[in-house]
């Protein structure tokens, strides 16, 4: 087999992920940065290089419920949004998730509103966590690709028939070329066979409700704790997923990716493309002889309590670097973490750190603190409180732009 | 005008003459004159939208504390910014109900949504027909440039059908909405209008703002950048000579021809 190697952004990444999975129904709707993905599948259907129906939609709203429907005949079904368009959709998130409907969705990050910025941290995707919605976080261009290859397995499957969001984060992913293997549609054809659903599906002279009303809390609690139970499982079957996935295109993808961990005294935690940049400074911290090292979590939805438990064990410090922030609480991450590692009896110092809040840069030296903050906490025992990465630069521009405001 | 006769041309003088008496400047203290240029595309036609509902306020004469802009999201979204007076830019499609939720609180301020076609027929559609149906006295400006252009270039509720775009790179399978179509049976205000004739586009905002009820002023202008170049324009003065060429001034009051502009003054609901 000869592989195809070409230079592609992160957004026609994930769009050649739906070319191969032959998905038949392309809701769509544009929005910054996500536009491409859906450019490109357009371009490919009008050209007849795919076989699905294209639609552009009226909103997000009608966007994904017109994706969950499709789901629910039993269509392959993807569509593709982001950050004021996934809340702007929120609604059906939950609705199509309690279809237990294989959709597969692309959330591409951006920072919410207001104020209106463009550049990414997971504010947007995170909000969804709570939906029903498997979540899966891609650093790399080829992830974006193989990850909705792998979302569609993991969707369609029996034990879990729960839809998947797939993340790539704006503009630092979605408009950054890499090279990017292209498997050829018969080899994925192996990994990803054509859908052919037996669960509920409309189909014509089978007449079936979905989406009926329960009241009364007996059966409604029934029914939710279904989806948390197939959430749940799907853990199990993620794994079997990704290990064919191996055998079949030699590309690994574990549910948190460890970089430099297993002997790490001093570990990072991080999600989505920074982690690239938070991978360059572990390795400038081991070329100075510092125990340290990166888990990257890819699974989020599932929350991969035992994997993360028996990841930290022999850590002295660990830092979670939150890219989005709980107004009133904190770090996302860092709260998920912490009650992972509750009942543990030998966990590691935790320490809480918000930064790249809309896209903003993390620069070496930020990186560098949080590696001397961990240090010194694993030397004196004390766990500093939770701290926004901001650097003196960026608070006197800040001050700059206050003067000009008059708000000194 | 010291300089300008110094310069001893008669021919300037009287040239330059016509032009302050045809060019009132008083519409730029609307503005926040810092901010510009704008940052749309050159050839763009919002600009000249952007001016003429200055001048609508200025020939109202409307006080700057008593006038409100509200905007959505697109190329068209970023007008608010500009105006030197109160302003809200807003979520995509929700300009209208930020607006209406203006106007109830204090209906003593006059107040104007400046939004695209995408914004409000496409993400905001459902709040324009109820805004008409309660008929809240509000004025919608709506630049209906055909196309999704802030994102690239992909199909809006305006696109003609069969045109091409990044969305439908063999043609829009689908029709445009006829919008005075919203507003018959109804005690409303609609003005189609384009970039191209400025009297008329002054005008349809004047009367719109004088209105007592919900107005709508659709002004076509054209986007080069991301629509025009695609369905075959060489440049933005090409599309401005097609509205100048395809546009025709029509005095009916009832409905307008797919190829006419003009007023239209339902009073159904009186």
């Amino acid at each position: 087999m000869e592989k195809v190697r070409e230079m592609l952004t992160g957004n026609s990444s994930a769009a050649w992920g739906v070319r191969l999975a032959e998905v038949d129904y392309l809701p769509s709707y544009p929005i910054t940065p996500q536009t491409e993905v859906i450019e490109t599948l357009s371009k490919w259907v009008n050209e007849g290089l795919m076989d699905a129906t294209f639609v552009t939609l009226d909103s997000e709203h009608s966007m994904i419920t017109a994706a969950g429907a499709a789901s629910a005949t039993g269509v392959r079904t993807f569509t593709a949004t982001s950050s004021q368009g996934l809340l702007f959709g929120f609604e059906m998130l939950y609705t199509v998730a309690g279809w237990r409907v294989p959709l597969v969705m692309l959330n591409v990050s951006r920072g919410l509103s207001s104020p209106i910025t463009l550049e990414p941290d997971h504010n947007d995707v995170l909000a969804a966590r709570d939906s029903g919605f498997l979540q899966i976080h891609c650093e790399t261009c080829q992830e974006a690709l193989d990850s909705i290859l792998m979302a569609y397995r993991l969707a369609e499957d029996e034990r879990v028939l729960l839809p998947v969001l797939v993340n790539i984060d704006g503009f630092h992913l979605s408009f950054t070329r890499e090279p990017v293997e292209i498997p050829d549609v018969e080899t994925v054809r192996r990994f990803l066979p054509p859908y052919r659903p037996k669960h509920a599906f409309f189909k014509a002279s089978q007449p079936m409700s979905q989406g009926v009303a329960v009241l009364g809390g007996a059966v409604y609690s029934y029914f939710k704790y279904q989806m948390h139970l197939a959430a749940l499982n799907s853990l199990d079957v993620y794994k079997t997923v990704a290990q064919e996935f191996y055998e079949i295109f030699g590309r690994s993808y574990p549910v948190i990716e460890g970089y430099m961990a297993e002997d790490a005294d001093y570990l990072l935690i991080m999600t989505n493309s920074f982690s690239t940049t938070g991978k360059a400074a572990i390795k400038r911290a081991r070329d100075k002889g510092i125990k340290a090292g990166m888990l990257r979590l890819r699974l989020i939805r599932p929350f991969p309590e035992l994997d993360i438990q028996n990841a930290v064990k022999q850590a002295k410090a660990v830092a979670v670097f939150d890219q989005n922030i709980s107004i009133g609480k904190g770090g996302i991450l860092y709260s998920e973490i912490a009650g992972a590692l509750y009942h543990e009896k030998a966990r590691p110092l935790l320490l809480s750190f918000i930064g790249g809040l809309g896209g903003k840069p993390v620069s070496a030296s930020e990186f560098e603190f949080i590696i001397e903050s961990m240090i010194h906490a694993a030397e004196t025992g004390k766990v500093p409180g939770r701290q926004l990465l901001y650097t003196e630069d960026e608070w006197s521009e800040i001050n700059r732009l206050k003067g000009m405001a008059g708000k000194q | 005008m010291s300089t300008v006769e110094r310069r001893g041309s008669s021919l300037y003088v009287k040239s330059l003459r016509l032009y302050f008496m045809n060019t009132d400047i008083n519409y730029k203290r609307y503005l926040k004159l810092d901010l510009l240029p704008t940052p749309w595309c050159p050839g763009c036609g919002n600009g000249i939208v952007l001016k003429a509902v200055c001048q609508a306020f200025d020939e109202l004469n409307l006080p700057k504390e008593g006038t409100v802009i509200v905007s959505g999201i697109g190329c068209a979204g970023r007008s608010a910014g500009f105006f030197d007076l109160d302003s809200v830019h807003t979520a995509h499609g929700r300009a209208i109900p930020v607006a209406e939720g203006i106007k109830y609180a204090n209906d003593a301020l006059t107040v104007v949504v400046l939004s695209g076609d995408g914004d409000l027929l496409g993400i905001g559609g459902n709040h324009l027909l109820h805004a008409i149906r309660r008929n809240t006295n509000i004025t919608v400006v709506c630049y209906a440039n055909e196309i999704y252009g802030m994102t690239g270039g992909q199909v809006s509720p305006l696109t003609p059908h069969n045109a091409k775009t990044v969305t439908s790179p063999l043609g829009n399978a689908d029709f445009p909405i006829d919008v005075q179509s919203y507003f018959k049976n109804r005690n409303s205000y609609f003005a189609r209008t384009t970039a191209f004739h400025l009297n008329h586009l002054k005008k349809s905002i004047v009367e719109a703002l004088k209105f007592k009820g919900f107005s709508f002023v659709e002004a076509r202008t054209m986007c080069i950048v991301n629509y025009g170049r695609r369905v075959g324009y060489k440049n933005s003065h090409e599309m401005l000579m097609h509205y100048k060429e395809f546009y025709k001034v029509s005095d009916d009051t009832e409905e307008l021809s797919q190829n006419e502009i003009g007023i239209l003054r339902h009073t159904a609901g009186l």
